[in-house]
């Protein structure tokens, strides 16, 4: 049980997390392949990183509380996940805030995003209307 | 270089790609100050979970000491390079995309006339 800690950790943000999706509907594992191109870069920045500090022994993993399974470079395969995970999980709360609050996050509104229910484009106040002259 | 230098270098970094680079300004934007106050409750969460139950261990030599929830207080640098990174790209990829849309959009008819 205990090697599998790590993973229950990553799984439970997942867990966590998709109500924002399916019930709030914020619409980012929709937009799968903007999702993977905006992931990609701190993707391979972070592992990089984990890489380096990992050869210079900054840190390590237990093999107690994890799979056990390595890539080349001793990462954990947990923690290559870690880096998919958890900036998935902040993109939905960004969206999420952005989808309550209807603050501006600096990007104007997808066009479909306005294409919903009627219903949904009353929650969006505002929001419907700037893509009314369509 | 140490974790903490690293660290350090990190959130400059990420701070020039956000307002030079992308200029998406995310860390000017209530909307991010206020995803991330939600993020930051869930990193200690785990992060605390992770260095409490010594998931993750570090070498005393590489930090500066100072722990918060039993994670060193570089882990809070890395996971805001990490937080702003990944939204910085999210809100470029994301302008780029819906600009692109709306300019196709508004040149419906040219378009139309032409196939």
């Amino acid at each position: 049980m205990g090697n599998l800690t790590y993973l229950a950790l990553l799984a439970g943000c997942l867990i966590v997390t998709a109500p924002l999706e399916l019930v709030l509907r914020v619409r980012v594992y929709a937009r799968w392949r903007r999702l993977l191109l905006a992931v990609l870069p701190e993707f391979v920045v972070f592992v990089a990183w984990v890489l380096y500090a990992i050869a210079q022994g900054h840190w390590d993993y237990s093999g107690e509380r994890t799979l056990g399974l390595r890539f080349p470079g001793g990462i954990p395969v947990e923690e290559v996940l870690f880096f998919l995970v958890v900036p998935v999980c902040a993109v939905l709360a960004l969206e999420a805030v952005r989808k309550v609050t209807g603050w501006d996050a600096g990007y104007p509104a997808a066009p479909d995003e306005s294409l919903g229910s009627s219903a949904d484009r009353g929650a969006e106040s505002g929001r419907g209307t700037e893509e009314a002259d369509r | 270089m140490s974790y903490s230098t690293l660290a350090v270098i990190a959130v400059v970094g990420v701070l020039v790609v956000d307002l030079a680079v992308y200029r998406t300004r995310m860390v000017m934007r209530r909307a991010f100050w206020a995803a991330y106050a939600i993020i930051i409750v869930f990193q200690l969460l785990m992060n605390g979970v992770l260095t409490g139950l010594d998931v993750v261990t570090y070498d005393p030599d590489t930090v500066w000491g100072l722990r918060i929830a039993y994670a060193p207080v570089e882990d809070l640098l890395f996971g805001f390079a990490l937080v702003t990174l990944t939204l910085a790209s999210w809100a470029a990829v994301n302008r780029r995309a819906n600009t692109a849309r709306r300019r196709g959009l508004d040149t419906d008819t040219r378009r139309s006339s032409t196939r």
